[in-house]
Order: structure tokens, then sequence, then C-alpha cells
């Protein structure tokens, strides 16, 4: 197959047609170049996108009562609905097999202080599940665990920069003891949180030492839950729904008050995220394909103008013995060569491009704008078989035509 | 060498065929200087194509090398001009981009000869057409004499059994015009098998046979005066 005298033929062929050549490539390498620029500025839409939901698990449902705006059964609006520890006990009858994590939750900002550094931070009392729900990992010690809950004893959690903040450069608060709210809490860990800074500024304690401390009672302001991964998002959306019915009656809420329980439902979020996503899916393939087809328009017009333009030198080289497989085979490696080399050349034009960009397009909500490398081969020999193709009609009629035909065209 | 019997050709133009050769017999030996001449529309030039393997006849039979030429796809047609045949045309048709030395060199790229040999033989060649110098210029940069020169030396190259010149000083002056006559003279004395296309008498008289072509057929056929011959 390789033969050196022929593909000495082809490059003498282009270095010496070199506009012929550059223009055929641009196309080429321009068709790639934007169809990479385009892939990759919708991804990294699509990047933003899911990085604003990616900071807790996805099956997450939180559940909380507010103030009722609806008077009903006796009742009159305005009513502070409360949760109490039996709230959640009725989830765990009612809903078996049905949530796969179930956290109190009882949020407050408190001053954390160690020697002289002090600062507020969320305090969260929680049961230990809601390291899935907030998909924090402990960076050192531990995260607070059910034995903590059962002795009510005074651990605390802290985020990585509630660490960062009180502590020492090189000091682990591990083990340490910092002031909560005027009282002494053990540090038993530290996590890292995919939430970023905000949420690592978050300290969890265990919710059964905090319902004992602060108020002596079972109060719970938010129920959080994940629901079982194995349900689909319309199982979910149904199971999330038929909670809030459930609570609404069970607190005598109006069935149409929207304010008394409110739920969010991770899972009614994704289903709305997964039309966006589905739409810039949509509509950057639509986009790309249609460069990928002017590419392919371009190059199929430029063949044929070359093998217009070459008729009279392929006729002169069918009179001194060329055969037409020769005549083809010459025209469709120049066509491969130029095809795959300014494909490969747009590809790093398009990537350089991206690279550069990244950084000036995050405020644009464009992240990590970034090409699948397998599709832009898949464009790249798209575009090569349409160059064959585009090269190989032209050049199979060039090489039928009879020499004197060809040699007739002045 | 060549060989033809009651040959026919004819085109078709729309609805109709144009009748160019009507039933032509004739016999070149190997060796011979022989010129068609012709008016324009006397069919000399659909004789060389079909003498050349360029077009097919319709009807009759053409012995090439005792070969008889029939069902000719264009892969045969290819090899076998490459092999016995060698073209010199009235505007060169030379390969722009290639130098003269490569121009010389590319039947036998065709052939299947390699490149250092391909260039070598290609040189000597230019050498014998008096082009050595140039053999690194390209065509726009030579004469219409010197690139007809080129030209004859690329047919050569192959050794063919036949050189077909169509018009081959159409484009020159006449000193240059004798000066390629007196290259295809000199090949023809080396006992090459010359065959030319003309309409010009003074070409025609420089050969050792004239063929006169009118309306398709042959009108006359004559060994010319000896004293060219001398």
């Amino acid at each position: 197959m390789f033969d050196l005298d022929r593909w000495r033929e082809i490059f003498q062929s282009m270095g010496k047609n070199k506009l012929r050549t550059i223009l055929s490539g641009f196309t080429i390498t321009f068709a790639i170049m934007l169809f990479t620029i385009l892939l990759g500025m919708g991804n990294g839409l699509k990047n933003t996108f899911s990085s604003f939901f990616e900071r807790d698990a996805e099956n997450a449902i939180f559940i909380w009562p507010n103030r009722t705006t609806k008077a009903y059964k006796g009742f009159q609006s305005g009513r502070r609905i409360e949760f109490k520890n039996e709230d959640v006990d009725f989830i765990k009858e009612n809903y078996p097999g049905q949530f796969t994590g179930l956290i109190r939750r009882n949020q407050r900002s408190m001053e954390v202080s160690y020697k002289n550094e002090k600062s507020n931070y969320q305090v969260i009392a929680v049961d230990p599940d809601i390291q899935f729900i907030e998909k924090a990992s402990p960076v050192a010690g531990r995260f607070i665990n059910q034995l903590d809950l059962n002795k009510k004893s005074k651990t605390i959690a802290i985020g990585r920069m509630v660490e960062k903040d009180l502590f020492p450069k090189g000091i682990s608060a591990v083990g340490k003891y910092v002031n909560v709210g005027g009282l002494a809490f053990k540090v038993i860990g530290v996590f890292s949180d995919p939430g970023g800074d905000n949420e690592e500024r978050f300290a969890y304690i265990p919710i059964t030492t905090s319902q004992m401390i602060y108020g002596n009672n079972d109060k719970v302001d938010q129920i959080n839950l994940l629901y079982n991964p194995d349900m689909s998002i319309e199982e979910a959306v149904a199971f999330g729904n038929k909670m809030r019915r459930d609570f609404k009656k069970r607190h005598n809420v109006a069935p149409t008050d929207q304010r008394g329980i409110r739920v969010l439902n991770r899972a009614e979020m994704a289903q709305g995220t997964g039309q966006v996503s589905g739409a810039l899916d949509m509509i950057v393939i639509i986009i790309s394909i249609g460069t990928l087809i002017a590419g392919i328009v371009g190059i199929s017009n430029i063949m044929v103008y070359i093998v217009k333009e070459r008729t009279k030198e392929l006729g002169i080289r069918k009179a001194l013995g060329a055969k037409p497989s020769s005549i083809i085979t010459m025209i469709l490696f120049e066509a491969l060569f130029i095809t795959s080399f300014a494909g490969y050349f747009g590809l790093l034009i398009g990537t350089g491009v991206l690279e550069f960009a990244a950084p000036r397009l995050e405020k644009y909500f464009i992240k990590d704008p970034s090409v699948d490398s397998g599709i832009i081969i898949f464009a790249t020999i798209l575009l090569m078989i349409s160059g064959i193709i585009a090269g190989y009609l032209p050049a199979r009629r060039a090489a039928k035509i009879k020499p004197i035909v060809a040699l007739r065209d002045d | 060498m060549i060989k033809i019997k009651g040959l026919h050709k004819s085109y078709p133009m729309g609805k109709d065929s144009l009748h160019v050769l009507k039933g032509l017999d004739l016999h070149i030996k190997e060796g011979e200087f022989v010129s068609i001449m012709g008016s324009s529309g006397s069919g000399k030039s659909t004789l060389l194509n079909i003498v050349g393997l360029l077009d097919i006849h319709d009807v009759g039979e053409y012995h090439l090398n005792g070969q008889l030429i029939e069902k000719l796809d264009e892969k045969k047609a290819a090899i076998l001009r490459n092999k016995f045949l060698g073209f010199v045309f009235q505007s060169f048709n030379l390969i722009s981009y290639k130098t003269a030395l490569e121009n010389v060199a590319l039947p036998l790229y065709y052939a299947g000869v390699n490149r250092k040999e391909r260039l070598k033989t290609a040189l000597d060649y230019l050498d014998k057409v008096g082009l050595k110098e140039w053999a690194n210029h390209l065509p726009n940069e030579l004469s219409g004499g010197q690139k007809q020169r080129v030209a004859i030396a690329r047919a050569l190259v192959t050794k063919p059994k036949v050189v077909l010149a169509d018009e081959p000083t159409g484009a020159l002056d006449s000193t240059t015009t004798d000066s390629v006559m007196d290259l295809l003279k000199e090949i023809n004395d080396e006992g090459m098998t010359v065959f030319v296309i003309t309409h010009e008498e003074e070409v025609a008289e420089q050969t050792k046979r004239i063929v006169r072509l009118k309306d398709g057929v042959i009108i006359s056929d004559e060994v010319t005066n000896p004293k060219v011959l001398a």
C-alpha cells in the first residue's frame, strides 16, 4: 500500500499548488475548529448547569413546616406548623423501603471559638445520615455517628473551612475542644463538602444533644430524606407529592395551602434539569451538524473544482500510460491527506481556543468547556469520508474521460 | 508495425452521426517516417487518436506491433500506450508544475521504473534533444521549440515502437519548426517509426511517405522524392 513514489507525486502536486491545497485544507480546518468550539461551549454550559445541583445528593427530599396561609378545620390562617420527632417516626412507619436515609435537621447560626479565634457558623444538629445528603466526607477523624446520638454527647464535626478559620496552620482540630455558644464540644472530625467553602463552614452536632441542650424539647426544624435510588424519577416525584399530602393531612393544613408544609424534591428538579440539558444537547447537536454539513459541502465543492482544474493534466498522464486506478488513487490520497491533516489542525486550534478562553468564560456560565476526543475523531473521519466521496466521484469521471477529450480541454 | 484494414469511425452528433473515417487501409512498416496530410475535418486527427489508442474505432481491424486491438479497456490501453507509443502534441502538453526532467521521467513512473533509474534515463534523453542544461527548468521558462523538444524526449523515453506526432510544429515558427523536424528525422534515422499528422506541405515534404486524407478516405499514398530521402 505504501508507495514512496506515489506519495512523492502527491506531495509535489500539493506543494506546487499551494493555494489550492491551502484552500481545501482551510475549509476542513475551519469546520472542525467551529465544531470543536461549539461543542466545547455547549458542554461548558451543561457543566455549569449540572454543577448547580451536584453539591447535594441527587435523591434528596427536604420537608419543612411553615406558617399556614389558609384557615382549615377550625384553625386560623397564619398558624405556625411545627415538626417533632414523631413526624420522623411517622415517615419510618408509613414509607418503609422507600427511603435509604432519614434525618432531622435543626440549623442555627452560632458563635464557635477556639482559643482567641471565633466566628459565627451554621451549626446543624442532625442524624448521622446527613453526610450522605450533603455528600460530605471526613478528611480527618470521623463523622458524628449513632453512638454520639445515643449518648447525647457534646461532639462536633466541623467543615474544612471552620478548621482553617479557627485553628493555626498545621494543627489538627481533631480531639480539641471548641466553644459552641458557651458550651465545650469535642471535635471528632473535619469534613469536606462538594458544596464548596459555604458548606464547608458548616458544623454538625448530634440532634439529640441539641434537643436536650437548647430547650429540652423534641422539635425538628426540617426533615431530610434520601428516596430509594431504585425509584424512577416519576416514582420519586409521586413519593414526594404523597408525603406532602400526608403531612398536610397530619398537621391539618388545607390541601390547597401552598405554604404550610414545604417539600423540596430533587426528583422534580432533575425532571426540569433533564429537560433543559436535553434542550441544550439538541441545540449543540443541531449547530454542530450544521457546521459539519457546511464543511462537507465545502470540501465537496473544492474536490469537484480540483478535478475539473486538473482534467488536462490527468489527460496527459493517461496519454503517457497512467491507468485509471492510478489517477483515482492519486486524487483520493491527496484528498485524504489534506482532510486528515487539516482536520487535526482544526482540532488543535479549536481546543487551543477553548483552553485559552475557558477562564474568561466562567462569568458567562461556561465551565470547563471541553470536547470528547472521540467525537472529534468521529467528525474528522466523517469529513475524510466525505472528502473521499466528494473526490472519488469526479476522480472516477476524470479517469473515465478519454484522454483526447481531456487534452482538448484548454 | 501499424496495420489498418477497412477502418470506420463515426461520432454521434445529436440524432445524426458524423461519419469521419470511411474505410481506411493503411500499412506502416517498422522504421517508416510517414506523414498524414489533410485539411481540417479530413479525419486525420481521428486517425491519430485511433492509432494512438486514445479513441476506439467502430468497424475494421487495427494491428499494432502485430497485436490485434479490440475490446480495449482503459487499463489495457494505458499499458499499451505506455509500452508501444510516444506522443508529441501540438500544444506540447507538459505538466506545468513539473520540471523538464520530471516531465520526461513521468512515463517511466507509470512504467514502474524506480526513481533513480527514471531520472537518469530522462536526463539521457534530455541530453539527446540538447536540453540537458534546462533539466531543472519549468515549462514556462522554456521557449516553444524547447518545450516541443522536451515533449519529444518524453515520447522517446520509454523506447516506444512508434512516435505519434499531432501537428508537432503547429505552434512553432519556421526556424524552430525546422529544428523539431530535424530532430524527428534523426530519431527516424535511428530506426524509430515516426507518424506525423500535419496540414503543412513543408512539414510533410520532410517525411519519407505522405498519405493524403480527404473526407475520411485516403486519396493518395506516395513516397516522397528521393532527394529528401537521401
